[in-house]
């Protein structure tokens, strides 16, 4: 007789690949217990799961005031280059995604590209660059295709599946059409495609009719960095409503995973203990441990459970997106505070011609790519005085609004390439509220993303002066400008990936390509821990893709198939 | 009524914050915006019940819908723990220094206004300017809940009347209404 269980499966996290793991798995009948350390404002854990209304259009309480956690008081993380740094160079906010019911889906602005069929296996279309590792994925687009289609129907994503010239192959329409487009957006994509570019309506997962019984986003602008008041966005809260009303999950919000438990024998996951609000611990016994912490929580939490690191290579790979923003201000307003935050992209600048070869030779490289390029508008105005100078130049900046109402940014998400020596892995002596160590990531950039950013940010400011701005302006997180001495901040990056990466070789890879552990074959990760290299789009759709394949395969339910249309 | 702040010290925060945030042209400034009523009531946040941290959802009313923004969320144990530090300091206390000490806000708010000097309301301009750069640590915390207290939600104490919101501009939260298509795709 096996002992009883708790449940069949136990899931780490609830962000966009819990939620999806805890849909598809009660949804193939199995009983599942998700496990959150934040706070839960999403929805109402009984029937019908209505949403609970605490957040709202409230600059202050959702980027002043840490509402959707975590607090870098109660969980700070910290942060260095390299060794020379000593053991960090700051505590406190470092790439910072919501911790609570949702994790950063909820208040993602959802723009949900897919990858393209060369970011599946850079290594063999592009080849390997010195000092990174670059390695194709064990998957490839024609398999994921089917599995892209059901997450776009899972989120509920809006788009124009026409309009990309670079996308790849589509089984079908989008499930939506594209919302409304943005002033700015109008403004900046007819200027590049005067100058030779592909903008086109970005695919988001924000409903723009009603879908999945919930409304049409009203563009009340709060978007990037809110909760959606209305429940418009789609992630998380459509796969997490999904598997609460099959009546199989359990979500508990305040729930702090402390570590994983083995078996004795030290081959399989038999649970995980947590921390309640009070500090007293439990068990959760299961047959599968799905762990979905983020790429950055995820190898903390193994690192510490002391766990499937046969490789060495738990919370290596560390990759972000190399952000350039290119800042362009207007002679009138824009009111780029009106709409989803960013409503077109453009993926020229991760096109490899020959005018970027020959830049790449002459900087030592065979080739780069940057990313996707987003056309999105200006913050809050909290954010724009904190920005400005205190005094008369204040005031006249905030009348003027040139960092704001006038302002319009290009965003580049570059493609960050892997590299070992960029890792998370335990500070030594910073802790959190539980008295466990602090996450620490130590990461310096690759000359690739630096090299891509220099080719590709004259460009942008182009289209920006195109565009009718009166002055631009261009930057980098982490920054670029000075010497090393002078460039210390952390990425602001919101897209982390790589810190568990999937393969099949269990010494060069964590988890295999069905997103199990080669050493604890009962636990699958689900998150972007496991990607082997960052692309230049954003990740979550993937993560979405991927853990509907994997879960699927878990629980014995047959692929999904697609094919190309004529 | 002020929660934290004495009325010479709320004088003294008004006079301070109007050379940070001075009035020009349509901007009344900080003092006429309320921002010193916005720091008492963070500095007092724990004077109410719930703690005035984490203001209400999902609409304020103000374009339709229920006003909720004034019916403050409650803090978990944790939260309460991380505010209270901020806002108190750390004063000793063994499970507020996990990580160290932390000078809390009323601390760097009481002693950076004594340092401005008593007659601080009476000085001229210049002056004023000189004695708050002398206060680095309060010019610096101060400016940004100058900045947070004129152009956030009025639940929080400032933001008077929406002026801060109407002198530049910006409607503020727009839930449930929105803006139609033509208000985000048109020029207007
Ligand atoms: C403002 C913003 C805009 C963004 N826009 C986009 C976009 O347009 N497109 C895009 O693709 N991506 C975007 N992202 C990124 C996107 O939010 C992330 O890729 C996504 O949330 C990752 O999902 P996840 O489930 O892997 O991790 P997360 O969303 O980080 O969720 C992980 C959850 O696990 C919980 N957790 C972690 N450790 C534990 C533990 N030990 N015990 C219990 N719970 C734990 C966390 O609290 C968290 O809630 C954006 C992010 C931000 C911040
Ligand atoms: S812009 Fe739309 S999706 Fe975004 S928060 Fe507002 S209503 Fe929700």
């Amino acid at each position: 007789m096996p002992e009883p269980r708790d449940c069949d499966a136990v899931v780490v996290g609830t962000g966009p690949a819990g939620a999806t793991a805890a849909d598809v798995l009660t949804g193939a009948g199995w009983s599942v217990i998700a496990l959150e350390k934040g706070r839960n404002h999403l929805l109402s854990l009984e029937a019908p799961f209505a949403g609970l209304g605490h957040v709202s259009n409230d600059e202050i309480k959702s980027l002043r005031r840490y509402f959707l956690g975590p607090d870098p008081f109660l969980e700070p993380r910290t942060y260095r280059r390299d060794e020379r740094d000593g053991d960090r160079l700051f505590a406190g906010e470092v790439n910072n995604l919501p911790s609570t019911v949702g994790g950063g889906g909820f208040h993602a602005d959802g723009k949900l590209p897919r990858l393209r069929a060369v970011d599946f296996k850079p290594y063999s279309s592009l080849g390997p660059i010195e000092g990174a590792d670059i390695v194709d994925w064990p998957v490839d687009y024609d398999e994921m295709e089917p599995y892209y289609a059901q997450a776009e129907r899972l989120v509920g994503v809006a788009g124009d599946a026409d309009a990309n010239p670079f996308a790849e192959w589509r089984s079908g329409p989008y499930p939506m059409p594209p919302g409304a487009d943005m002033f700015g957006a109008a403004l900046t994509t007819e200027a590049a495609t005067r100058l030779g570019y592909h903008p086109y309506r970005a695919p988001t997962g924000v409903n723009s009719v009603p879908y999945d019984g919930r409304p049409a986003c009203n563009n009340c602008g709060f978007c990037a960095y809110y909760g959606c008041p209305i429940e418009a966005k789609g992630d998380p809260i459509a796969p997490l409503r999904n598997a609460l009303r099959s009546g199989r999950c359990e979500i508990r919000a305040d729930s702090y995973v402390e570590r994983v438990l083995l078996d004795p024998a030290g081959k399989q996951a038999r649970g995980v203990r947590y921390r309640d609000l009070d500090g007293d611990a439990h068990e959760v016994s299961a047959r599968i441990v799905v762990v979905a912490g983020g790429a950055w929580e995820t190898p903390r939490l193994l690192l510490r459970s002391g766990l499937a690191n046969s490789s060495g290579l738990v919370g290596r790979y560390l990759m972000y997106h190399f952000q350039t923003f290119v800042i362009g201000r207007f002679p009138f307003r824009l009111h780029g505070h009106r709409g989803r935050s960013v409503t077109h992209l453009h993926d020229d600048h991760m096109i490899i011609d020959d005018d970027v070869r020959r830049f790449a030779r002459e900087h030592g490289l065979p080739y780069f790519r940057g990313g996707l390029t987003e056309h999105g508008g200006g913050g809050g105005p909290v954010m724009e005085g904190v920005y400005t100078s205190p005094g008369v130049a204040h005031t006249r900046e905030m009348l003027e609004s040139t960092m704001r109402d006038r302002m319009w940014a290009f965003t580049i998400q570059g493609e960050d390439l892997p590299q070992a020596t960029n890792r998370i892995d335990l500070d030594p002596s910073v802790r959190d509220v539980h008295g466990f160590p602090a996450g620490r990531a130590t990461y310096d950039v690759h000359p690739h993303e630096v090299v891509a950013s220099r080719y590709y940010a004259p460009r942008l400011v182009a289209v920006m002066r195109e565009a009718g701005a009166e002055s631009t302006f261009a930057a980098t997180s982490p920054p670029l400008e000075g010497d090393r001495a002078g460039r210390r901040s952390a990425s602001m990056s919101r897209h982390i990936m790589g810190t568990c990466r999937m393969g099949d070789d269990p010494a060069t890879s964590v988890v295999d390509r069905w997103q199990r552990f080669h050493d604890v074959e009962n636990m699958v990760c689900t998150d972007s821990s496991v990607f082997p290299t960052s692309t230049g789009y954003g990740p979550t759709l993937t993560i979405v893709a991927l853990a509907i394949r994997a879960c699927r395969d878990l629980a014995g339910l047959p692929k999904l198939t697609s094919s190309r249309p004529r | 009524m002020p929660r934290f702040l004495t009325d010479h010290e709320h004088g003294v925060v008004s006079a301070a914050v109007d050379r940070l945030v001075p009035p020009l042209d349509a901007h009344p400034g900080g003092a006429a915006l309320g921002v010193a009523d916005y720091v008492d009531n963070l500095l007092g946040a724990f004077t109410f019940d719930p703690p005035r941290i984490f203001a209400g959802g999902p609409f304020s009313g103000r374009f339709g819908g229920e006003a909720s923004f004034a019916r403050f969320i409650p803090l978990s144990p944790h939260e309460e723990l991380a505010w209270r530090t901020r806002i108190e300091g750390s004063r000793g206390m063994p499970e507020r220094e996990f990580n160290g000490p932390t000078r809390g806000w009323q601390e760097i708010y009481r002693n950076g206004i004594v340092a401005l000097g008593a007659d601080f309301c009476e000085v001229d301009g210049d002056e004023q300017d000189r004695r708050l750069h002398a206060q680095g640590e309060l010019r610096g915390v101060l400016y940004v809940h100058a900045c947070e207290g004129a152009y956030g939600p009025p639940e929080y104490g400032g933001n008077r009347d929406r002026a801060g919101w109407r002198a530049i501009g910006f409607e503020g939260d727009v839930q449930p209404r929105g803006y139609t298509d033509d208000e985000v795709s048109g020029r207007a």
